[in-house]
């Protein structure tokens, strides 16, 4: 009897393989094997990995980023940042390897007084710290395995206010899956006081899914269970509603035909003048959009794979093809 | 993309070379499955002893064993003080000759044979002997007559035959007690089978007893039906050997022949080794190739000794590959560093589970208070590894030499861990810390001790070991296992338990304004799209097509 209860509680904690596939979960291996081996050639993976050129192709080919001040790749050219900040005084400066938002330095203002930057936070640092900051990102402290890297400066985002209240720290980025030039699935990832203000869902950021026809919150889940109202701010997050909803997917799309790659992940935030901008691509986006959004990636994914096989269509196109197809409010 | 057809082709290639390569080896080489299988070798030394004439030369002749079903010689050596000695082969029967020009006192020689119990040989060396008339004088000739007649008349065949002769000298009578006052009993039995027109030998046949000396031959009698020939014993008419009796001389020729010397005796003595199947199967397979035969050997022993341990640990390696691959795809562990774990349970080999365990637990653990404090120092990397090295090897010899003093000889052999991986991993897991937390650390530090554990009893078993040491085709098995693994789409073990609620909610809820389940929907579309692809495709970019235009209507 011991063994049948023990299949019991098997049974209870870990999900029949058979429904899963029914369902169209796509699990890692599928993702690996199927669609990042299958549809991302490896020589295009550093265009993703490196901000850098993520930016240089987005701006040859008109996606809309921020725009690229100027880069630094090696230290004697620390010494040349005033020249190449130029009269900026709103600018941002990051590691072209970095993750998780770790190195970027913000600065919204010049001190008139001192001359010296002040920093989002109001703490003004000297012209000696900016550089001391850019020296620690060269050296590799922000990037991923502490390579040598090269420090981007670029424009100040100015975030959209619609989505104030709904993150406990910064902003919220939209996450796209493009796949073949198609949206597929849309998510959020909002920061929480118990994910320490980083948006990893396993840490305990919140994921709302949102509808790809209208760019509404489908659900939201905290620790893969549902959740309705933000645990820090307590905003109703089923009121969550990307605005220009069909620029962002069009945006999101634009990135397969400048990038090549057939299925990424597409970080887009809402700049308050400029409309949507692409933050950055992803070569490997996880697999907890579909929790987020209570469904399967592959029944969307086949569709698109189906649809591809002989014809191509313009990214307008592509956009209405997806919102017409994988939406889940009609309004 | 190369089609997924031919992958499975050379997977199935691979796998089927695998198999065939073992199979091939456990023929050719007899080399067991199982480690623990043994095997008999005998030691067998023949003694000939005996006293020289004065000022002549000597020669003596010694039958050898022969070849028997049941038995392989593997190697042969004589010891003989002075004596020129050659192998000789006449009659199908193989002998030995020792010469010394003058010898004098007591000579004694030695042969010696090793000689393995070997069920799949089946080669004779025995011939079928000629039929010859008898010449025995009266009144023997008429009585062997009379026997023979007796048997024959009961009899249907050359066996029975026998049966019945040996049933006939085993009766008290007058014709019996005439005959064995001239004649030893196996010789009778041969002379009166020729009589009755069966061939018939006697042969010598030596027990093989562990440590017995002083042994004779026994002689019993070789009957043939053909070509075909089964052993009787003259006493009590028994047929068949048992396993250990050894056809010593089969052909009729005498033992021993010896010119320029008289008093001459042989004694035997036997000696048994059991031996591994695979030192046996190594043997054999060198006696074939001695003599002349080609045969490819898919084996390490080729190899000097040193290289064959370097072999050992090297082939072990795929097995543990493996299991890191399975563990990772199929179940989905999570480990820090791909292979870190194959290398953490070859070190584990060399000292032993629990104190490498706690070796390694306590290595890394001490490393990552080290590395935490040299974080805060934001040196570059190349730097902060080699500071990381080296405060492992201090730390390593620091354990192995306080383990000693105290008298824990085992400690010594913590050196044997993988100095800079354990180096690269605690810069990893360092990292990991920082970025994700100590629960991660744990996890993938847990799962990677989990994944060298098993590996390490894998690659500890000896039946494990001896497998893949022996079986070469083994390695084209395991590749293609990763092959098929690294083609798997399915879902990881850990994504049952990962994508539980999941499952449970798409079944429990509808999304939005939904009215049937999407993965329905879009299948139907999907179908939809398949089986008229032309009009639908049309139909799609149409009603895209429009809502475009309306948005911009909108606006």
């Amino acid at each position: 009897m011991d063994i049948l209860a023990y299949l019991k509680g098997f049974y209870e904690r870990y999900a029949s393989p058979f429904e899963m596939a029914k369902d169209g979960i796509m699990g890692m291996n599928q993702r690996n094997v199927n669609y990042i081996g299958r549809y991302n050639k490896r020589s295009l993976f550093p265009l993703v990995d490196n901000k850098l050129l993520t930016k240089q192709i987005a701006l040859k080919n008109h996606v809309k980023t921020p725009d690229l001040i100027g880069s630094i790749q090696n230290q004697p050219e620390v010494n040349n940042v005033l020249n190449i900040i130029g009269n900026h005084t709103e600018f941002c400066i990051k590691p072209a390897h970095g993750s998780g938002g770790k190195g970027i330095l913000v600065i919204k203002d010049k001190s008139k007084t001192t001359g010296n930057f002040i920093k989002s936070s109001g703490q003004e640092i000297t012209l000696h710290e900016l550089k001391r900051h850019i020296t620690n990102i060269l050296a590799g402290l922000f990037s991923l395995g502490g390579k040598q890297d090269v420090a981007l400066i670029e424009d100040l985002i100015h975030f959209d206010n619609v989505f104030s209240g709904y993150s406990y720290d910064g902003v919220p980025d939209t996450r796209v899956i493009v796949f073949q030039g198609f949206p597929v699935m849309c998510m959020m990832r909002l920061s929480t006081s118990a994910s320490d203000g980083k948006a990893n869902l396993h840490q305990g950021a919140v994921g709302v899914g949102i509808c790809v026809r209208t760019g509404r919150a489908v659900r939201a889940v905290q620790h893969n269970e549902p959740i309705t109202i933000h645990p820090d701010t307590d905003k109703v997050l089923s009121e969550l509603r990307v605005p220009h909803w069909r620029e962002v997917l069009e945006l999101a799309a634009s990135c397969y035909d400048m990038s090549g790659l057939g299925y990424i992940g597409t970080d887009i935030v809402l700049d308050r003048d400029k409309g949507p901008m692409l933050l950055e691509l992803n070569a490997r986006p996880g697999l907890a959009i579909q929790i987020c959004n209570n469904a399967g990636l592959l029944p969307r994914l086949r569709l698109i794979e189906a649809m591809t096989k002989k014809h191509r269509l313009s990214i307008e196109q592509r956009v209405a093809f997806s919102m017409q197809h994988f939406g889940v409010f009609n309004e | 993309m190369v089609s997924r057809g031919l992958f499975y082709f050379v997977t199935a290639i691979l796998f089927l070379a695998g198999i065939l390569l073992i199979g091939y080896q456990r023929v050719t080489f007899d080399i067991p499955f199982v480690p623990s299988d043994e095997r008999q070798i005998w030691t067998v030394e023949a003694r000939v002893e005996f006293e020289p004439k004065d000022n002549a030369a000597t020669e003596v002749v010694l039958a050898l064993p022969a070849v028997q079903p049941g038995f392989t010689q593997l190697e042969q050596t004589t010891a003989s003080l002075g004596y020129g000695v050659n192998y000789v082969k006449k009659d199908g029967s193989n002998f030995v000759e020792w010469t010394k020009r003058n010898p004098q006192g007591l000579q004694i020689v030695y042969y010696r044979a090793d000689i393995l119990v070997d069920k799949s040989a089946t080669a004779s060396s025995m011939i079928v002997p000629a039929l010859v008339q008898s010449t025995e004088p009266e009144p023997y000739a008429t009585a062997m007559a009379e026997i023979a007649r007796v048997a024959t008349s009961r009899s249907s065949g050359p066996y029975s035959f026998a049966t019945q002769v040996i049933h006939e000298l085993n009766q008290e009578s007058e014709l019996t007690s005439l005959l064995f006052s001239k004649y030893k009993r196996s010789e009778l039995l041969t002379n009166i089978l020729q009589v009755g027109k069966v061939h018939a030998r006697t042969v010598g046949v030596l027990e093989l007893k562990d440590g017995r000396r002083n042994q004779k031959l026994h002689n019993y009698v070789a009957v043939f039906n053909g070509s075909e020939y089964k052993i009787f014993n003259p006493t009590t008419g028994k047929t068949g050997l048992e396993q250990d009796q050894m056809i010593w001389n089969d052909n009729g020729n005498s033992l021993l022949d010896i010119s320029g010397g008289h008093n001459a005796l042989v004694r035997f003595t036997t000696i048994n080794h059991p031996v591994s199947a695979v030192e046996a199967g190594e043997r054999k397979a060198n006696i074939d190739i001695a003599a002349g035969e080609e045969l490819v050997p898919f084996s390490l022993s080729a190899l000097p000794l040193d290289e064959q341990s370097l072999f050992k640990g090297l082939l072990l390696l795929p097995i543990g590959v493996v299991i890191v691959v399975f563990l990772r795809v199929i179940v989905g562990i999570k480990t820090s560093g791909t292979f870190m774990p194959v290398l953490i349970a070859m070190s584990f080999l060399e000292t032993s589970l629990w104190f490498g365990l706690i070796g390694f637990v306590s290595i890394v653990g001490v490393g990552l208070i080290v590395r935490s404090w040299l974080s805060r120092l934001n040196l570059l990397l190349v730097a902060r590894i080699s500071a990381v090295i080296i405060t492992v090897i201090g730390l390593i010899g620091f354990i192995s030499f306080f383990t000693f003093k105290i008298g824990l000889t085992e400690g010594v052999k913590i050196t044997f861990f993988p100095m800079i991986i354990l180096s690269w991993t605690i810069e990893r897991m360092s990292i990991l810390w920082e970025e994700e937390g100590y629960k991660e650390v744990l996890k993938q530090g847990g799962g990677s001790l989990f994944v060298a554990v098993v590996a390490y009893l894998s690659m500890s078993s000896v039946f494990i070991q001896h497998f893949t040491y022996n079986f070469l085709g083994l390695q084209l098995i395991l590749l293609s296992l990763v092959l098929i693994m690294g083609n798997y789409t399915g879902f990881r073990l850990s994504e049952l338990k990962r994508f539980k609620p999941l499952a449970n909610q798409i079944n429990l809820y509808q999304n939005g304004d939904e009215k049937i389940h999407e993965s329905v929907r879009l299948k139907d579309e999907l179908n939809a799209l398949k089986s008229d692809p032309h009009n639908v495709y049309r139909k799609w970019k149409n009603e895209a097509q429009e809502s475009i235009d309306n948005s911009k209507d909108h606006q």
